[in-house]
C-alpha cells in the first residue's frame, strides 16, 4: 500500500532530482529473470481476478434467487440428491489429486527429475479428466432422477456453475497440453518450469473455487436463508 | 542477475510474406489497424441505422420500409454497435494496441499471439452480430439494454433468433476483450522501458490502463447476464424470467427476477461509460498539452482522478434503475456516489482548461476536436448531474432528455476525442498528414451539427417527448412544434452523417497524396514520435529501445532552445538558449 502511495506521489516533472533517478532504477522497472515469473504471472493474477468475479456475481444472483418461493435446494431432506453427495466427493478427490500432482511436478522439475515430472503431469491430466467425466456423470444422475436443468432454479444453478467451472478446467487442460508439449520438446527449460508453476497455481485456484461451489450447492435451505439474511437479501 | 525486459534484443522474427505481415500478423500496430478498420466499418453500419431512425422520427409515415419493429431493431443495433463494437473496440483494441507499446518504449505486446487471437475473436463477434440482420425475424429490437422478459418473449422483434445471436456475439466479444485486456495491463506493468516509471507514463496510457482494468472487471457481469439469459431463452430456465403471460398464453417460466438482470447489466453498463471515457480523457490530455505547447496542468491530479473515477464507477450503477423501483435509501446512496464522481471529473475539465490558459495554442485539427470535446463533455456532464438525482430523474427518465444527455457525454464526446486522436496520430500511423482544409470542414460540420442535433433534444425531453417511440401520435402535451423540431434534428443528423464521408475521403486520399509527415510533425515529447522510421516497423525501435529520462510534458521549458524536450533526451543533451545557464525549468 505504501509502495502504491509512494508511486502515486512522486513529482515526475523534476527530471534531475536524485529521488527520481534512483526510482528509475528501482525493482519495478527491472525484472529478475531467474525468479520472477514475469508477464505470465501478472496476466494469471488478472485472469484469476476475472474468474473470481465471474463466480462471485453468479453467487450474488444465486443467494438472491434462493430466497424466492420456487427455489428448492438440492440437499437437506433424505430423498434429495446432494444430502449424501458421494459422487461429488469422488470428483473432489480427483481434482485434489490433479492439484497435488501438478504441485509435485513443479517441485520435481526444479530438481530436474524429468521422468517423474512427466508422470506427475500425466497424473494431473488424468485426475482432471476424471473430474470432468465425474461431473458429467452427476449431471446424468440428476436428470435420471428428474432434476432437469429447467425444472427448478436450484438445478439450473447447479448445471450453470458446474458447466462454467468445467469449461475452465477444460481450458486449463488445453493450456497444460501446450505447456507439456513444450516441456517434452525441452525447448526452454526455465520458461517451461515457470509455465508449469503457473498451471499449478491455476489448478489450485480452480480447486478452491470448486470447494466453495461444492459447499454452496450442497447446503441446506436454512443455510441459504442465513447467508441471504447476512447479505441483506 | 537483474535485467530489464526491454534490454532483451529484438528476437521477434519479422515476417516477409504479405499474409503474415498484414493479415495473420502478430505486430501490435497491424492488429491495431485491423481492429480500427473493423470497428469503423461496423460503426458506419450503426451510423446508417441512426440515420434511418431519424428519418422515421423526423418524417413519420414517409418511409414504407420502416415499420415499428424495424425501428426498434435499428435503435437496438445502433446502441449496441456504437457502445461495444465501435467505441470500446476502437479506443482499446485500436488505440490501445497501437499506442501502448510505442508510448512505453516496448517492442510489442507481451503476448503477441494472444493479441492476434483477440482481433480474430473480435471479428468473429462482429460477424455473428451482423449475421443477425440476415436471420428470420431479423436482429433483436429489445433496446440496447436487452431487458428481459420482453427481449426473449415472442412479440419483441428478433426474439426468436436475433437475441440469441446478440448474446452469443457479446459473449465472444468479451472473450476477445479479455485476451486483449490481459495483454494491455500486463504490457503496461511489465514491459515499460528503462526510466519509464508509472508516473512518467503519458496520460493516454494511464487512461487506457485503468479503462482496461475496468473492462476486465466489468465485462464478466455482462458475460454472466448473457449466459444466464441464453439459458433462459434456449433451455427454459427461470433465472430472470417471472411467471408471465405472453400473447395471451402463460409461458413455462416462473419465479425469476428481471431486476436481477438489470443489476448485472448496469454493474457492467456504468463502468462501460468510463471504459470509453477514460482512454478519451487520456488522449485528449496529450493532444491538448502537445498542441498548446504547455505541460499538462496537474499531472498527478489527473492520474489520481483517472484512478478515482475508475474506482467510483463501480458503485453508481443503480442510478440507471431509479424508475425500476428501489429502496429509497439505495436511491440516496447511488445519487450521492453519482454526484461524488463528478468531483474528479470536474477536476479533469478544469485541468484541461488551465492547460490551455496562457498556452501557445496551435489551432490544428486535433486541437479543434479536443477543444470541441471540452464543450460537449461539459454539457453532457452537467446534464448528468440533473439525472443523477432521483427526483429529477424520475420525470426525465425515458424522455429525450436522457437521449440528449448520454449522446453528448458518451457519444459525441468520445467521438470528438477519437477524431482528435485520429488526426493527431494518423501521421505516425501512415507517414502522411491529413488534409487540413477537409479537416476543418469535418470539424465544424461535426461540432456544430451535433449541437444542432442534441441541444434541441433537451427541450423535447422537458416537454416530455418519450424516447424509443416509433411515432408520437396524437397527444395533448406534445405540441406540433415538437414535430418541427424533430424534423430539424433529422436534417442536422443527415448532414453530420454525410460530413463523416469527408473524413473517410480525407483518410483514403491522404494515404496516397497527403503531405509527408516526417517522424515528429507535431514536435511532441512522447516516445511514439521518437521512432527512427515512420510508420514504425515491426519491433518498433530498431536495435536499441529508448531510455526515458523525463516525464511526457516537457513543453516550453524556460531557458531551453526548443519548445519541447522528448522523453528520451538526457539532461546533458538538452540544448539551452544562448547565454542561459538556468536550471532548465526545474523546481518551478
Amino acid at each position: 500500500m505504501m509502495k502504491i502511495w509512494q508511486t502515486l506521489t512522486v513529482k515526475p516533472w523534476l527530471t534531475s532530482s536524485e529521488g527520481i533517478v534512483q526510482s528509475d532504477m528501482s525493482t519495478t522497472e527491472f525484472i529478475d529473470t531467474e525468479n520472477n515469473k514475469g508477464p505470465g504471472k501478472t496476466a494469471l493474477k488478472f485472469f484469476l481476478a476475472i474468474v473470481t468475479l465471474l463466480f462471485f456475481l453468479i453467487t450474488i444472483t444465486f443467494l438472491s434467487r434462493s430466497q424466492y418461493p420456487d427455489f428448492h435446494a438440492l440437499a437437506g431432506e433424505p430423498w434429495l440428491p446432494f444430502t449424501k453427495p458421494i459422487q461429488l466427493w469422488i470428483n473432489t478427490a480427483c481434482l485434489l489429486l490433479a492439484s497435488i500432482s501438478l504441485q509435485t511436478a513443479v517441485s520435481l522439475v526444479k530438481k530436474q527429475h524429468i521422468k517423474s515430472t512427466e508422470f506427475a503431469i500425466l497424473l494431473a491430466t488424468f485426475g482432471s479428466g476424471c473430474f470432468v467425466i465425474g461431473q458429467i456423470l452427476v449431471w446424468q444422475q440428476l436428470s435420471q432422477g428428474g432434476f432437469y436443468v429447467n425444472s427448478d432454479p436450484a438445478n439450473s444453478y447447479f448445471y450453470l456453475y458446474t458447466s462454467l467451472h468445467g469449461l475452465h478446467i477444460v481450458g486449463g487442460l488445453v493450456a497444460l497440453a501446450l505447456v507439456s508439449y513444450q516441456f517434452f520438446q525441452d525447448k526452454n527449460f526455465i520458461m517451461n518450469r515457470k509455465n508449469l508453476s503457473l498451471c499449478a497455481i491455476y489448478w489450485h485456484y480452480l480447486l478452491l473455487i470448486w470447494l466453495f461451489l461444492f459447499a454452496l450447492l450442497t447446503a441446506t435451505p436454512e443455510t441459504y436463508k442465513t447467508i441471504a439474511l447476512i447479505c441483506g437479501f | 542477475m537483474y535485467t530489464a525486459i526491454t534490454d532483451q534484443v529484438d528476437e521477434s522474427s519479422h515476417p516477409k510474406s504479405f499474409f503474415y505481415k498484414y493479415i495473420w500478423s502478430q505486430d501490435h500496430k497491424v492488429i491495431a489497424i485491423q481492429y480500427s478498420i473493423t470497428a469503423i466499418c461496423v460503426g458506419l453500419v450503426a451510423l446508417v441505422l441512426s440515420g434511418l431512425m431519424r428519418l422515421q422520427l423526423g418524417f413519420p409515415d414517409s418511409f414504407s420500409f420502416i415499420d415499428p419493429s424495424s425501428y426498434l431493431q435499428f435503435v437496438t443495433m445502433h446502441g449496441m454497435i456504437m457502445v461495444i463494437y465501435l467505441l470500446t473496440a476502437l479506443l482499446l483494441g485500436g488505440f490501445g494496441n497501437y499506442l501502448i507499446p510505442l508510448m512505453i518504449g516496448a517492442r510489442d505486446m507481451v503476448f503477441p499471439f494472444l493479441n492476434m487471437l483477440s482481433f480474430w475473436t473480435y471479428l468473429l463477434s462482429v460477424i455473428v452480430l451482423m449475421a443477425s440482420f440476415f436471420v428470420i425475424g431479423g436482429p433483436t429490437g429489445a433496446g440496447w439494454t436487452l431487458y428481459p422478459p420482453a427481449s426473449i418473449l415472442e412479440g419483441a422483434p428478433g426474439a426468436s433468433n436475433g437475441i440469441v445471436l446478440m448474446l452469443i456475439s457479446l459473449a465472444i466479444f468479451i472473450v476477445a476483450f479479455t485476451m486483449g485486456g490481459l495483454n494491455y495491463v500486463t504490457t503496461v506493468l511489465q514491459a515499460r522501458t528503462k526510466g519509464m516509471t508509472l508516473m512518467r507514463m503519458p496520460l493516454t496510457i494511464w487512461g487506457i490502463f485503468v479503462a482496461t482494468i475496468l473492462g476486465l472487471l466489468a465485462f464478466p457481469a455482462l458475460l454472466v447476464s448473457a449466459i444466464m439469459m441464453l439459458f433462459d431463452k434456449l433451455i427454459g430456465t427461470s433465472f430472470f424470467m417471472p411467471a408471465i403471460l405472453s400473447l395471451g398464453d402463460s409461458v413455462d417460466y416462473s419465479g425469476g427476477s428481471p431486476i436481477l438482470f438489470q443489476h448485472l447489466f448496469w454493474f457492467f453498463g456504468h463502468p462501460e461509460v468510463y471504459i470509453v471515457a477514460l482512454p478519451a480523457f487520456g488522449m485528449v490530455s496529450d493532444v491538448i498539452s502537445t498542441h498548446a505547447r504547455k505541460n499538462i496542468f496537474g499531472y498527478r491530479m489527473m492520474v489520481w482522478a483517472i484512478v478515482a473515477i475508475g474506482g467510483l464507477s463501480f458503485v453508481v450503477w443503480a442510478h440507471h434503475m431509479y424508475v425500476s423501483g428501489m429502496n429509497p435509501y439505495f436511491g440516496f446512496f447511488f445519487a450521492t456516489t453519482t454526484l461524488i464522481i463528478a468531483v474528479p471529473t470536474a477536476i479533469k475539465v478544469y485541468n484541461w482548461l488551465l492547460t490551455l490558459w496562457r498556452g501557445n495554442i496551435h489551432l490544428t485539427i486535433p486541437m479543434l476536436f479536443a477543444i470541441g470535446f471540452i464543450f460537449t463533455f461539459t454539457h453532457g456532464g452537467l446534464t448528468g448531474l440533473f439525472l443523477g438525482n432521483v427526483v429529477v430523474d424520475l420525470p426525465l427518465s425515458d424522455t429525450y432528455f436522457v437521449v440528449a444527455h448520454f449522446h453528448m457525454v458518451m457519444g459525441v464526446s468520445p467521438i470528438m476525442v477519437l477524431f482528435a486522436a485520429l488526426y493527431h496520430w494518423y501521421p505516425k500511423i501512415t507517414g502522411r498528414m491529413l488534409n487540413t482544409g477537409l479537416g476543418k470542414i469535418h470539424f465544424w460540420g461535426t461540432f456544430l451539427g451535433t449541437y444542432a442535433i442534441y441541444l434541441p433534444m433537451h427541450y423535447l425531453g422537458f416537454l416530455g417527448v418519450p424516447r424509443r417511440y416509433f411515432a408520437m401520435g396524437e397527444t395533448d402535451f406534445i405540441p406540433q412544434s415538437a414535430q418541427t423540431l424533430n424534423a430539424g434534428i433529422t436534417i442536422s443528423a443527415i448532414i453530420v452523417g454525410l460530413i463523416q464521408l469527408v473524413f473517410i475521403f480525407n483518410a483514403i486520399w491522404s494515404l496516397f497524396k497527403g503531405k509527408m509527415a516526417g517522424d515528429n510533425p507535431w514536435q511532441a515529447t512522447t516516445l511514439e514520435w521518437q521512432t527512427s522510421q515512420t510508420p514504425p516497423v515491426h519491433g518498433n525501435w530498431g536495435k536499441n529501445v529508448p531510455i526515458v529520462y523525463r516525464w511526457a510534458y516537457d513543453y516550453s521549458v524556460p531557458g531551453v532552445k526548443d519548445d519541447f524536450i522528448p522523453q528520451n533526451v538526457p539532461q546533458d543533451e538538452v540544448v539551452m538558449l544562448e547565454g542561459n545557464t538556468g536550471n532548465n525549468g526545474e523546481n518551478q
